[in-house]
């Protein structure tokens, strides 16, 4: 049952239009809100007039930033890991002063839409511009402008690792490669807006928010938190969701305004972001510029690596999880998959004036992933090497009894070269020279490039916990035998399309011993699932269904210790196939349909006189270990057209490895879906501001993600290893995940292969989005 | 405001309403309607989440006023999905096999882009079906899945 496919369990419904996402739900007697949001990215507020706003028809409220203040706290992205970094105070909506177009100024409630944008167009604000950070340089320019007086020269936070003889190491190399790589601001996009419907129950103290995100328990936290209320009387009810990627995993400003103006009125409130405000206001990331290094010697021996990254956030630091998580990727992944002697990492994320920058699908690892595997490159050219053989011959060792990465990071086994082995099984290296030759013959530049990736996945308690920031590492689950003799229950992972309440009903089905279609699980609501982290860092199957599996042998083991009592058997003879209770000689005739009916309505009839419970909880979540990772190898295939620079990826596979593979379908959903985000960054999606901190790129037609005619066929490979049951490090799920795996190593994949197009010009690019217009100034620079 | 009275056929009912000039097709099935699987993923007209038939052409209901459907037809996945439209049902079982959708929110657009794109060319082959998907995006599943579901479908029609 799991190791093969099945459909997620929604998607029956949503394929006949029967999902119910936010903006579906109707909730008798909401109010809608929206925004009045900055058209400055700096800027102080001399003077607000609501009055016009406040009487016109439809209009219940205008709150503005101290409105706001009697019931809700402001907030700091603080990490406790991190003392030294600059996390300036955030309140829900701009008080004395803006500092990103789009920040919420003003919420107005009425009984429309319509309503509402009709009266904010009656609202006066007097801003007195201020010069703006539009870009990385302008952030750290000696002149530069400061955006909190807290922060003088901008920084949020710099880290560095650097082990003792990475200096030495570059001088005495006989070869050093390096370059400057640069990345375009990204966002997630999915395809569902934010929203979040509110209403608070002064009666009781209670808030209840239907909300379309990622991580219902830590919005507890939050709501809880800056409102002021008791966590256990706040109930977060996330509805059918239409995409998350790491875009629904914070708190928003307008999200909170929200919660505070349903607080303020005592009435239910709605806001769902329309795609305009959702280009300024939604977390953005991956902005960062990179400066590499690989030392080798002459014989292809990688010995060192440093990467030194300056990160573009916004003007604040994200709340709760901070904007610390970039650069820790950076830190921990750079030079990751290879045995080096030495390695250094450097990264700086400094304060903008463009819009909130947080976790996006991969978090800093496509960043590490795109330095590390573009420098191997580098390498390989300058050496004359094969990037295939180069990579072999460099591939770390990692797992028990083996030391850490050079920038000291511990993995468990990753076996690199049976990902690389299976994925040039599947597409030769000789096949490969064979196109490109071909391509080339055409007037084509075309080539190919490799990407190793790791996946830290399925993170335990060591940076959250440690930092004392309220986010659980951990996923809960109960299971009942019903008197249908199905199994009903709770987890709190969360389902954002991916397919995880498919993946641990699959597992709760198969450790029972019952058909899938046996096991029902309610997720996303806080009311009915224990504390947990719900979706980020490739975890929830890891973690959930690992808490999934234990709670399911513990219903089944006193499932077979009721039919022991009845059969008059001893439990070890048992087992439960397919709902029946079997023996070795094959079924015994009883089910679990006749168990559940004694059990729940002549419970006097079982023997010995117990009390039958019926009822199984787990929570799991990694201990001591910091994460469990996943590896493997991405292939892309680009013909680059010399006139236009138009970069046509023409095929993409994985070969990867992720402990046991629980559904594949799911599974390699996972990486097309992720492989397609990670092309896209490397291709055409980019926010763009100005120098004024103005947004460019604020509509779809403008941030431009991969359409069907862009994406070329993804091909997966599941690599298995003998004994991946039992996994090196106790307490370790026997699954990692793969949620941004795909992302990982996809723009890296892209951009090496661009770079082998362009090699036999000798022209180079590292940047990305790989643009026409860069492709072109790449092939000829005096232009 | 003042408003306009929309007369149509939606989903197989006669439908009379009031409506005020500026409301979109895609907010009156929605609000007035409740056909939710028109869903509103731009609202500028680029990612095709809001499609609907109107006289049986595909159309995106977030740039197209509700007054300009007086006296037309007007379809949603809704009214295809009890099994009265055998490429639907066809299409629905293809997508399930090969994860042709995760989190469902492009679907219903998808599912009527490529039910024209059958209508016009039964056997297309992979290029065409990625053409005929040139104006809806799908964020999750990178496109590929849903293809190998609208080539499946081709191939057992083909049988
Ligand atoms: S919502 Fe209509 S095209 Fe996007
Ligand atoms: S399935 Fe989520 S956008 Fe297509």
């Amino acid at each position: 049952m799991t190791g093969h496919p099945a459909p997620g369990l929604r998607w029956r419904r949503l394929l006949a239009g029967r999902g119910r996402y936010l903006a579906d739900l109707a909730v008798k007697g909401a109010r809608e809100a929206v925004f009045l949001r900055s058209p400055h990215a700096h800027a102080d507020i001399l003077s607000i007039n609501v009055t016009a706003a406040r009487d016109a028809p439809g209009i219940d409220a205008v709150f503005l930033h101290d409105d706001l203040s009697k019931v809700l706290k402001p907030w700091r992205g603080t990490h406790g890991l991190f003392p030294g970094m600059a996390a300036p105070e955030q309140s829900a909506l701009a008080g004395k002063r803006v500092r990103h177009v789009g920040e919420p100024v003003a919420i107005v409630i009425g009984e429309s839409r319509s309503a509402c944008e009709d009266a904010l167009e009656l609202i006066d604000v007097d801003y007195e511009p201020l010069p703006a950070v539009g870009d990385i340089e302008a952030a750290l320019a000696e002149d530069g402008v400061p955006i909190h007086a807290e922060a003088p020269g901008n920084v949020c936070l710099e880290a560095e690792k650097r082990s003792a003889g990475v200096d030495a190491a570059f001088a005495a190399a006989e070869l050093v490669v390096e370059a400057e790589f640069c990345f375009g601001r990204h966002t997630g996009i999915p395809l569902e807006p934010r929203g979040l419907i509110a209403e608070y129950e002064p009666g009781e103290g209670s808030l209840t928010v239907h909300h379309s995100h990622q991580c219902p328990a830590a919005m507890q936290e939050a709501f809880a938190e800056l409102l002021g209320l008791d966590a256990h009387r706040v109930r977060i009810v996330c509805p059918d969701v239409g995409g998350g990627f790491g875009i629904k995993q914070q708190v928003y400003a307008d999200e909170m305004a929200v919660a505070a103006a349903a607080r303020l009125l005592a009435r239910p409130v709605r806001f769902v972001a329309d795609r305009l405000e959702s280009m300024a206001s939604d977390i953005q990331a991956r902005h960062h510029r990179v400066r590499g290094r690989l030392a080798l010697d002459r014989a292809g021996r990688m010995l060192a690596m440093d990467a030194d990254d300056i990160h573009a956030i916004g003007p604040y630091s994200q709340y709760p999880r901070s904007s610390a998580g970039e650069g820790r990727a950076v830190l921990s992944l750079t030079g990751a998959p290879y045995a080096l002697d030495e390695a250094a990492a450097r990264s700086r994320a400094v304060f903008t004036n463009m819009g909130m920058s947080g976790h996006y699908r991969g978090v800093g690892h496509p960043i590490a992933t795109a330095v590390t595997e573009g420098l191997v490159d580098l390498a390989a050219r300058q050496l004359g090497a094969d990037p295939w053989d180069l990579r072999r011959r460099n591939f770390a060792t990692y797992g028990k009894d083996c030391a850490p990465s050079a920038l000291g990071v511990s993995f468990e086994h990753l076996p690199f070269a049976a990902c690389i082995d299976v994925l040039e099984a599947h597409h030769p290296r000789d096949a490969l020279h064979a196109w490109r030759g071909a391509a080339r013959e055409r007037g084509l530049l075309a080539g190919y490039g490799l990407a190793v990736f790791i996946e830290m996945t399925a993170r335990g308690p060591a940076f959250y916990g440690d930092g004392n920031v309220r986010i659980s590492t951990r996923d809960y689950c109960t299971l009942r035998l019903e008197p249908n003799g199905s199994i009903a229950g709770h987890a709190s992972v969360t389902e954002q399309g991916q397919g995880v309440e498919t993946g641990v009903a699959q597992i709760v089905a198969e450790t029972v011993g019952v058909p899938l279609d046996k096991v029902r699980l309610v997720t996303g609501d806080t009311d009915s699932a224990g504390h947990g982290g719900g979706t980020w860092g490739s975890r929830s199957l890891a973690i959930g269904g690992s808490a999934g599996a234990e709670a399911a042998r513990t219903l089944r083991a006193e499932i077979v210790e009721i039919a022991a009592g009845l059969l008059q058997r001893v439990p070890a003879e048992l087992d439960i196939q397919d709902g029946e209770i079997v023996d070795q000689n094959g079924p015994s005739g009883l089910g679990l349909a006749e168990i559940a009916t004694l059990a729940h309505f002549r419970p006097h009839e079982l023997p010995g006189g117990c009390q039958p419970r019926l009822v199984a909880s787990a929570s799991f979540g990694p201990l001591d270990a910091p994460f469990r990772a996943g590896c493997g190898v991405q292939l892309s295939c680009v013909e680059v057209d010399p006139e236009t620079g138009l970069v046509r990826p023409v095929r993409h596979a994985v070969a990867h490895y992720c402990g046991l593979v629980v559904n594949p379908l799911l599974v390699d959903g996972q990486f097309k879906g992720g492989v397609a985000q990670g092309l896209g960054a490397a291709l055409t999606e980019e926010l763009l501001y100005d120098s004024e901190g103005q947004l460019l790129t604020g509509s779809l037609a403008e941030y431009r993600v991969p359409m069907a005619v862009e994406t070329p066929d993804i091909t997966v490979h599941h690599v298995h290893l003998p004994g991946e049951d039992n996994p090196d490090r106790e307490a370790l799920p026997r699954y990692a995940g793969v949620g941004e795996a795909g992302t990982v190593g996809a723009s890296a994949a892209l951009l090496n292969a661009v770079n082998d197009a362009l090699a036999p010009e000798s022209a180079a690019l590292w940047r990305i989005p790989a643009s026409p217009q860069r492709v072109l100034a790449a092939l000829d620079p005096e232009e | 405001m003042k408003r306009v009275v929309l007369a149509c056929e939606v989903n197989g009912a006669r439908i009379t309403a009031e409506v005020e000039p500026r409301t979109t097709l895609a907010d009156f099935l929605r609000d007035a309607l409740a056909f939710t699987s028109v869903h509103i993923g731009c609202g500028h007209g680029v990612c095709g989440a809001c499609t609907v038939l109107v006289d049986g052409r595909t159309r995106r209901g977030c740039t197209t006023l509700a007054a300009s459907a007086h006296g037309r037809r007007v379809e949603t996945l809704e009214g295809l999905s009890d099994a009265s439209d055998p490429v639907i049902a066809g299409l629905q079982r293809t997508f399930l096999d090969h994860g042709g959708l995760q989190c469902g929110f492009c679907t219903p657009g998808i599912l009527l882009a490529a039910r024209e794109l059958l209508a016009r060319q039964p056997a297309p082959d992979r290029a065409e079906i990625r053409e005929a998907l040139a104006g809806n995006i799908c964020r999750c599943t990178g496109y590929g899945p849903i293809v190998d579901a609208i080539a499946a479908y081709v191939a057992e029609q083909a049988e």
